[in-house]
């Protein structure tokens, strides 16, 4: 069935449901940019720029507040049903998680400015440069998804969590190994374990809100289920 | 499908009554199998009805080809624009159709098993097992006793005058209203306000003991209050009755109803669930329409 949120007898609300998706992906940009700007902050030590991102983070609750008052008023006023209603609650449901990928970038922020520059901190850091582009990947994906309704490109981005998961094992175990080498390396590894859990952190964030892409244009609540299975549902009623 | 979306959608303008027809032949071409769950098993069913046609004078088509079942004990809501059959469908449950000059009514309607065409079928006693509820409340001239007790007279379901005020009392408590009447049985039913008018009615339909109630728009010519008042009393009577409502308000429609059927330009498109439909509808015609993209 096509999705769309044009074509209804009211113009005005035409008007108001895109307003509603526009300042979706408006935050979703700012979400981006937050990301972005702290992995760089982090992997190359840029304290200036983790201070930006760590002050840049009220912008996003300001629009997350914002977003969830104009949702209730539509709600309100416009009783949405079918897709109009899946695509209130599914915005409503991503800018939580946007906001909490956004609160991750000023943990990452905060910590790039925090983290004083040792001689070993360059190499912890790079461990985290794979894992940080991997997420920005997805951050770029769901977000691309979610401005087409992708279903497709959600389904990868779905997949591709697995992998993250995987890639924060494997740092997770690096970290350790420095930790029992040496203890002294323990306080640095240990900061530098709790950013590599908020980059996995971002990629949970981005799988829900790709969940809730499929919801929105497929009707069929994805969370909590079986992966092969929704992609045989989902690909079979395509 | 597209064809038939940019069709509705000239449909909005007021057509003449030969495109209008020729419209609704294209549509119905179009368009030929009910989406979702429109059959029930034996048991679960009170109507059965298959391809069913209604045609008005000079062979203009009004429904084509509606094959769905009706519960027992379920509030099934018929929605859609104005024209597209809903009401004539409702008509046909009743033979109601059968006092318009001109109109035809083919396929077979079961009601549990009895053919309510077939030859041996009273009309009088149909209408007296599928009551009918109208938009107006239309109360009598009589009083408000008298409003409730007419059918029961009619059919001699009481052999004596405290059956017949049993009668009376249990259906205006079933209808929510006796607490208000109590004291003024012999006043006139039309003295009562719009919404106790209609309870008044709906009093008057279950006082037969019907085994359908057949609602047309019950409720729009109500306030809200009178609404939710008789909305409640709705999913009340579900207990004893089965109840198919026409209405014109998509949000009743999700309130009481447990299955939704949506009619368009003659057919029925879609038969689902109540959630199902209001939150993903199978058909792509339902879906505009539920969420006003036209009509």
């Amino acid at each position: 069935m096509e999705m769309n949120t044009t074509q209804h007898t009211s113009q005005q609300y035409n008007h108001e449901l895109e307003n509603a998706r526009s300042r979706l992906m408006t935050m979703g940009g700012l979400v981006e940019a937050q990301v972005d700007n702290a992995i760089k902050a982090l992997l190359e030590g840029d304290s200036a720029l983790g201070e930006k991102v760590a002050f840049s983070d009220y912008e996003i609750n300001t629009l997350e507040v914002a977003i969830d008052e104009q949702c209730a008023e539509i709600i309100a006023r416009r009783q949405p049903a079918a897709s109009d209603l899946r695509l209130l609650i599914t915005i409503i449901k991503v800018i939580t998680d946007l906001e909490r990928i956004g609160d991750e970038a000023e943990k990452v922020g905060r910590y790039a400015v925090e983290m004083p520059e040792t001689a070993t901190s360059g190499e912890l850091h790079r461990s985290l440069r794979h894992l940080g582009e991997h997420v920005k990947a997805m951050l770029r994906d769901t977000l691309d998804a979610l401005a087409r309704m992708d279903v497709k490109l959600a389904m990868q981005v779905v997949d591709k969590d697995q992998q993250v998961d995987a890639e924060f094992d494997a740092v997770s175990r690096q970290l350790f190994t420095r930790m029992l080498e040496d203890p002294r390396n323990i306080k640095d590894s240990l900061s530098v374990t709790w950013c590599a859990r908020s980059l996995e952190r971002i990629g949970d964030h981005c799988k829900n809100i790709c969940e809730y892409v499929i919801y929105l244009v497929k009707g069929k609540d994805v969370r909590h289920t079986n992966l092969e299975k929704v992609r045989s549902e989902i690909l079979s009623n395509n | 499908m597209t064809e038939a979306v940019l069709n509705m959608t000239e449909a909005n303008a007021p057509p003449s009554r030969e495109s209008a027809a020729g419209k609704r032949e294209e549509f119905a071409h179009e368009i030929s199998n009910t989406v979702g769950r429109p059959l029930l098993s034996d048991a679960a069913t009170k109507f059965r009805c298959r391809d069913v046609d209604v045609f008005y004078a000079g062979d203009k088509q009004a429904i084509f080809n509606v094959s769905m079942d009706i519960g027992r004990n379920e509030v099934i809501a018929m929605i859609g624009p104005s024209g597209c059959g809903k009401s004539t469908f409702l008509r046909c449950l009743n033979r109601m159709n059968d006092t318009i000059p001109g109109c035809r009514v083919t396929g077979d309607i079961h009601l549990d098993s009895e053919d309510i065409h077939a030859r041996a079928q009273d009309p009088v006693l149909l209408r007296a097992r599928v009551g009918m509820v109208f938009q107006k409340p239309n109360p009598f001239p009589k009083s408000i006793y008298d409003n409730v007790a007419y059918g029961p007279r009619l059919h001699g379901l009481a052999a004596n005058r405290a059956e017949l005020d049993d009668i009376v009392e249990d259906s205006l408590t079933k209808a929510g209203l006796f607490n208000e009447v109590k004291d003024r049985l012999s006043a006139p039913g039309t003295g009562l306000s719009g919404g106790q008018q209609q309870r008044l009615c709906i009093a008057r339909t279950i006082a037969v003991s019907p085994e359908v109630i057949l609602m047309d728009e019950p409720t729009s010519a109500l306030d809200p209050i009178a609404t939710a008042t008789i909305e409640e009393l709705i999913d009340e009577l579900r207990q004893s009755f089965t109840i198919c409502i026409v209405t014109h308000s998509m949000q009743q429609a999700a309130r009481i109803s447990q299955r939704t059927a949506y009619f368009h330009l003659g057919k029925l498109v879609e038969v689902n669930d109540t959630k199902t439909v209001f939150t993903n509808p199978q058909h792509q015609l339902t879906e505009n329409y539920i969420t006003g993209r036209f009509g």
